[in-house]
Parts: C-alpha cells; sequence; structure tokens
C-alpha cells in the first residue's frame, strides 16, 4: 500500500484560466490526472468511524471507492459510488461536498480535507471515457412504477427501483430529459454531454423515458394508477419563478433566472446562429445570491456582456451560493454590489415618439443601500434599508434570482395531495404523501434546494416505493 | 416524433394541420394550446388547439406564415414528421352555463374561436358570430361558423368581402340595439382584443380574452408569459401558461402585453429573412 499524504493541502483542480473561460461555455474545471487522483486519495485516512459517509445524503461508502483508487482500481471505484448514486458525474461536479462528506473529514480539522467531490467526479470520468462495462438490468418484477420529472430526485428514484427489477416510466415535460440538469444548471459548470451519459445508463438498466408528457396535463396522477402503475414518485421541481413586486418587472429586458438559463442551455441560445432568442450583450443585473444567480450572472458574461452585476441585500458572508462559485464568479470579474436591493427597474421612454424601438425596454436599476440589523427566524441577520441611500444602475437588462414557488399542476388535478402553505407536497420522512402510494421528493417538496439533496429524497422514496410494493 | 396525417391550406398564409398525438387529444379541450418544436434545433411555440378527432388520435392546429418557425413547419408536408408536441396546456375557456354569447375572432385567431362557437352550439348556447380579416384572401373558416352562428358577420378591412370596416362596428352596433350577451369570447390581435373590451365596457358584458404571449415550457417554469392584472386597483403578476390563456378583459394590461410582445422582433424579422433565404437556396 501507498503511504498517505499528509500535505495539508488538497491537490489543486486544474481550470481553465478566468480571462479564457469568461469567453467560452467550456467546463471551467478540468478535472485530476490518474497521478493526481491517486495522490489526491492518499491523504484518505480510511477512517474506521467513516464520519464522511455520515455528510453524504446518499450514503456513497466513501472510504471504500477512494481505496481503489489508491490502488489504481478506477472502474471498481466507480461500481462502489455506483451502487450508492444513479448520476456519479453529476455530483463530482455540482455537489456542495464543503458542506457534506468533505465537512466531515478528519483531514479538514488541520488543513485541508481530502477533495471527495473531485475524487468521485475522476471516478465517474474514468468510467465514462474507458468502461465498457454495460450496467447489467435486473430480472423485472413485473410492478410498474411512475416517476413524474426526470430531474436529480426522479432519476435517482428511477434508478434505485429499476435496479431492484421495477419496471420504471419518467414522465418529462419537456423535450429533453435531465430537468434542472439541463435548463438551470450551464454547461461550463456540468456539461450537457454528461447528463445525457448518465440518462443513457438508467436506459440501459430498462428504465423507460418519455419526454413530452405534462402530468397534471397530458395525464393525472390518478389515471396513472388506473393505467396499471403500482405507487408514483412526484419529483417535479419547483416551478413558478418569484419576483419582487417592484415597478418595471414586466419591462423588455427583464427575465426570471430560469427563462435566462433555459433559453441558454435547453434552447441553446448561446450557440451561434440560434432559433430561440436571448437579449445578450451589453450591462446586465442579476438580483440575487444563490447557485442559480451565479450560473444567470456566470451565463450573461459568456454571452458577451461587457458588465455583469450581482446584486444582493446581505453581505458577502450571508451569500447562499457555493464558495466555489462565488470565487469563480468574482475571478471572471463579476461585479458585486452586496448590500444592495432593488426598488425599481427603469424603463426607456420616449415621449415624443410612442414608435421608438427602445420603448418600455430596460434602461436601469434603482437600488437602495442595506445594512444588517437583528438575526432573523433562521438566524441570518435581517437587511435593513438605509434611508436615502437610493442610486441608479446603467444596465439593458436584469435577471431576477430570487427563488420559486412550486408548481401547482399536480397539486390542482390530483385528488387528496396536501400541501403547505409555501405550496410544498407534504410527505413523511419516508417521502410518502397524504395519497396512498404517492411519494415525492426535491423541489415539489422543499421548494428550491440542492442537486444531492433531491438526489437524496430520491433515494429515500425508491426504498419507500419498495417496501410499499414488495 | 409526431405524425402529420393531413394538411391544408385554407388561404395562402394560413395552413391547417392534423398532428398525430394519441394523448394530446384525448384531453384537448377548446381554449387549450400545445407547443410544438418543428426539429431538433427548433424553438418550442405555442399554437391554440383548432380542433380534436379523438378517433384518429389527432389534434387539429391552424396557422399563419410569420416567422422562421411557421415558414419552416410550413414546409413540412402530409406524412411527414415534427420533433415534439406537448400538451394540451393551459385552462380550457369556461362555457358552462352559458346561454348567448357573442364569439369576435380576428384574422388567425378565428381558428382558436370557432371551436369555442361550435362548443357553444353543440350545448345549446345561442352564438353570434363576428370574424374580421383583413381582406377576401384571407378569409378562413367560413362555412364552420356559419353552421354554428345563429347571426354571423364576416368583416373585412378593405371591404373585399362582407361588410368593410373592423370587428367592433358590428358589436358595437349589437350592444346599441340592446343585445343581451352573457359574455363577449374574443381571439384575435391584442389591439383587436383591446379595442373589443373598449367596446363592451359602457354595456357591461362580461369579455373573456385568450392571450398569447411569448413562452418556452409552458407548464409555468420560465416566467416568461407573465403579464399585468389590474384588479381592484391592485396590479397582479399572471402566468398565461398556467393562469390562462383566458382572462377578464377588463382586468388586462394589453398596452404592457403588446410591448412584450415586440420583445424580439429584430430578431424574428431576422430569422424569418434568413430561413426565407435559405429556402430560396434550396429550391
Amino acid at each position: 500500500m501507498a503511504e498517505i499524504n499528509m500535505d495539508l493541502k488538497r491537490n489543486i483542480m486544474p481550470t481553465q484560466s478566468p480571462e479564457e473561460r469568461a469567453k467560452n461555455f467550456s467546463e471551467v474545471a478540468l478535472g485530476y490526472s490518474e497521478e493526481v487522483a491517486i495522490s489526491e486519495a492518499n491523504r484518505c485516512l480510511n477512517c474506521k468511524t467513516m464520519p464522511c459517509v455520515s455528510g453524504c445524503p446518499v450514503k456513497i461508502r466513501i472510504p471504500e471507492f477512494i481505496s481503489e483508487i489508491k490502488e489504481g482500481n478506477f472502474e471498481k471505484a466507480y461500481q462502489i459510488i455506483s451502487e450508492s448514486s444513479s448520476l456519479p458525474a453529476v455530483c463530482g461536479r455540482v455537489c456542495p461536498q464543503e458542506n457534506q462528506c468533505e465537512a466531515k473529514c478528519v483531514r479538514g480539522i488541520k488543513g485541508e480535507s481530502v477533495g471527495i467531490g473531485r475524487l468521485e467526479r475522476f471516478v465517474a470520468d474514468y468510467h465514462n471515457t474507458f468502461s465498457e462495462n454495460e450496467p447489467k438490468k435486473t430480472q423485472s418484477n413485473g410492478k410498474k412504477v411512475a416517476i413524474i420529472g426526470s430531474g436529480p430526485s426522479g432519476l435517482t428514484c428511477a434508478g434505485d427501483l429499476a435496479k431492484k427489477g421495477y419496471q420504471v416510466t419518467v414522465f418529462e415535460a419537456l423535450h429533453t430529459a435531465g430537468g434542472v440538469l439541463i435548463y438551470g444548471i450551464p454547461e461550463f459548470r456540468l456539461p450537457k454531454k454528461i447528463v445525457a451519459k448518465e440518462v443513457e445508463t438508467l436506459k440501459k438498466l430498462g428504465v423507460k423515458i418519455e419526454t413530452n408528457v405534462v402530468i397534471g396535463k397530458t395525464l393525472t396522477v390518478d389515471e396513472l394508477f388506473d393505467m396499471g402503475y403500482k405507487a408514483v414518485f412526484v419529483g417535479s421541481g419547483a416551478g413558478l419563478p418569484n419576483f419582487m413586486g417592484i415597478p418595471g418587472e414586466t419591462l423588455n429586458g427583464v427575465y426570471s433566472a430560469n427563462e435566462f438559463l433555459t433559453r441558454s442551455n435547453l434552447m441553446k441560445a448561446y450557440k451561434e446562429n440560434p432559433q430561440t432568442p436571448i437579449m445578450k450583450g451589453g450591462k446586465i443585473a442579476v438580483v440575487g445570491g444563490g447557485n442559480v444567480a451565479m450560473d444567470a450572472a456566470r451565463t450573461a458574461l459568456r454571452l458577451g456582456a461587457e458588465k455583469v452585476y450581482i446584486i444582493y441585500r446581505r453581505s458577502m458572508e450571508e451569500l447562499p451560493a457555493r464558495h466555489e462559485e462565488v470565487e469563480h464568479a468574482m475571478e471572471e470579474g463579476i461585479d458585486f454590489k452586496l448590500l444592495c436591493n432593488p426598488v425599481e427597474i427603469l424603463g426607456y421612454n420616449n415621449p415624443d415618439d410612442i414608435r421608438d424601438s427602445r420603448n418600455n425596454f430596460v434602461k436601469g436599476i434603482k437600488c437602495v443601500k442595506m445594512e444588517l440589523g437583528e438575526p432573523d427566524e433562521r438566524g441570518r441577520r435581517r437587511p435593513v434599508e438605509i434611508p436615502h441611500s437610493e442610486f441608479e444602475i446603467a444596465v439593458d437588462t436584469v435577471i431576477m434570482s430570487i427563488g420559486t414557488s412550486p408548481n401547482p399542476l399536480i397539486k390542482s388535478t390530483t385528488n387528496g395531495l396536501e400541501v403547505n402553505s409555501r405550496g410544498g407536497i407534504i410527505v413523511n420522512e419516508d417521502g410518502l404523501t397524504s395519497k396512498e402510494g404517492v411519494y415525492a421528493g426535491g423541489d415539489a417538496v422543499t421548494g428550491a434546494a440542492t442537486v444531492i439533496s433531491a438526489m437524496g429524497s430520491g433515494k429515500t422514496a425508491a426504498k419507500a416505493i419498495d417496501e410499499y410494493l414488495r | 416524433m409526431y405524425r402529420i396525417s393531413d394538411k391544408k391550406e385554407l388561404n395562402p398564409s394560413v395552413v391547417e394541420l392534423d398532428i398525430e398525438a394519441p394523448l394530446v387529444a384525448n384531453k384537448a379541450k377548446p381554449g387549450q394550446f400545445i407547443i410544438l418544436r418543428v426539429d431538433e434545433e427548433g424553438e418550442r411555440v405555442p399554437f391554440t388547439v383548432a380542433g380534436v378527432n379523438k378517433e384518429n388520435g389527432t389534434v387539429k392546429i391552424i396557422y399563419q406564415i410569420v416567422g422562421a418557425t411557421t415558414k419552416k413547419l410550413s414546409m413540412k408536408e402530409k406524412g411527414d414528421y415534427i420533433a415534439d408536441f406537448v400538451g394540451p396546456l393551459g385552462v380550457a375557456t369556461k362555457i358552462d352555463g352559458l346561454k348567448k354569447v357573442c364569439i369576435v375572432g380576428g384574422g388567425v385567431g378565428c381558428a382558436i374561436a370557432m371551436p369555442i362557437a361550435k362548443a357553444l352550439f353543440e350545448m345549446g348556447a345561442e352564438v353570434t358570430s363576428i370574424i374580421g380579416f383583413r381582406n377576401k384572401d384571407l378569409v378562413i373558416l367560413e362555412e364552420e361558423f356559419d353552421k354554428c352562428s345563429k347571426n354571423l358577420f364576416i368583416m373585412t378591412d378593405d371591404g373585399t368581402y362582407g361588410e368593410k370596416g373592423n370587428v367592433t362596428m358590428p358589436l358595437k352596433k349589437l350592444l346599441e340595439e340592446g343585445e343581451k350577451f352573457d359574455e363577449i369570447i374574443t381571439i384575435g390581435p391584442l389591439i383587436m382584443m383591446k379595442f373589443v373590451t373598449q367596446t363592451a365596457r359602457p354595456f357591461g358584458v362580461p369579455v373573456t380574452v385568450s392571450m398569447n404571449p411569448i413562452m418556452i415550457d409552458g407548464t409555468g417554469m420560465c416566467g416568461g408569459c407573465r403579464l399585468t392584472l389590474n384588479i381592484d386597483g391592485k396590479k397582479v403578476t399572471k402566468f398565461a401558461c398556467v393562469d390562462g390563456p383566458d382572462f377578464d378583459g377588463y382586468q388586462v394590461d394589453f398596452d404592457e402585453a403588446m410591448s412584450r410582445g415586440r420583445m424580439y422582433g429584430e430578431f424574428e424579422r431576422h430569422a424569418y429573412e434568413e430561413s426565407c433565404n435559405l429556402f430560396k437556396k434550396g429550391e
């Protein structure tokens, strides 16, 4: 066995330079080489108590897969991960590992934790590049399960159930499978071919994917039971974008982050001569401080914006986005306007010519300065307006990235499905809803959250569905 | 892939397609819409359902060739396939309990108004239809409207067919003569729906308008189709894809909707010219 690498720092992840990557949609992080992966794996102490596993929502057997990397058995390492995760190449890229597995790593007490996410990504990419092992189809048990939505929760639930022999059909409203992994997370953070590959793997496990089916419209949950499905998992995602309710939000040039990202990602508006238009170039303000806001800002930059602002009402410390994303955004030159809150979006208006083509297009955003006051119920210090501190920033486009509210389509068409005051589907600890045989997870339950927590809920529900139908 | 089972040209710029989509055909009701993509690179475009045939599992759409996508769609023939077809989306037009209704359709909007007129007729309501077009060559669905209407008024801008003038003229006359409609349902260009609403306002007749803003997913995810309603002096944001496409005409901010409809005007003109050039090269 190789010696433990006692370097306090983890191996650096090679990335495209900020100057280079700000102009293209290729992936920012380039991934470890075999040598670097082994060196990083050798930093793992293989703790008997496995604190890292306790931090993982899908309970990947982390020390075991890392031990295989140490020996150069990359494919074996992949097999260990894939027993717990249906989407290793995705998780290795977008999980907030720093708050999960890596936060519990013993090496992090003095120095940096093992780069678990980077190793997971390395192993998954190795498998996707070199492996000729076809996933093994499990003997069918003849029981049909319907999954609504092909995002991270749905795909995870589908994969786990297919491995147990269920006949799984995933219904997707859009024309491409992947949910937020396709329409939301941009190419430079999660290449679409990686999502497509993970979906292909599920198909090889026997999962059927039906695109262009909107449950609640094309079919209802009750009809799925009539069609012979014995259980249904609802992973329909967060849905309706929130707006602030300030003047000017319907001006031309104001997007929700969902719309802006969908135009660029799903509809490929970032390509040359796209068939779907997007407003690009000029100065752009993104309102919000989450991962989605970072994605929107960095996408706008790559689409050719001359200047991109993030407008966030709290300070750097409270920014909810992943640290790495914020760091990348700053390196790329995104201008953070912190402790600022928009009060109005200003539109162009030529009173002398109602036909002026610039009329009703955005020309700026008016903000007020904020300061942090008393902590709120979640312990975050509440931002308070500083009187008479209004100022304007000249921009051409505003992207609202302040969260979403659950989509009402399924709730309003399913008898006996209870939701909470915010519209989220109510579930118990197994993911079971108020309706027999109907389970739910992901953003449809929690409101906007992370890919991995959605996957965790898909996994929990798959286990419960198996127990229910067995 | 979805097969085009039939294609008809209703006039030189308006095409009727029947598309095989059994699940959609099984559910679609008048007033709902579908979203399609012509091919793998295509944009998602909404079209209101113009009819269904449940036995054949087909959905009818009628569209005007106005931009790059409709131009591309018009090149598809019977037996060809389109990439995607999803629906039915939106809320069906509410017609329950209506006994006497005035349908006001403009241009290709008549294609959407017609199934509503038909559904009203079939449930025993008295239907007055006012349909307007730019000129004689663009008149569509006259026979179909005639079948289900007690009174039919055809208007053209240039007077080459029916009466010369716009749809608000006969509407105003009828209302002034004391016709008591339970509701006016109007579908067509935004400017027309705005003026139909204004015409009806003094008479206090409820007006339902069918909005057709730019949208992407059509399921309440992107928010691109938002519009503003003025409800009791308060501005309320609604999403046409899940809350509509039908709204109370008196509440809709038409000027804002018209302005939003022009957001990609320049892009669309450019794309249309490109596509025309492309097709010319192919010929």
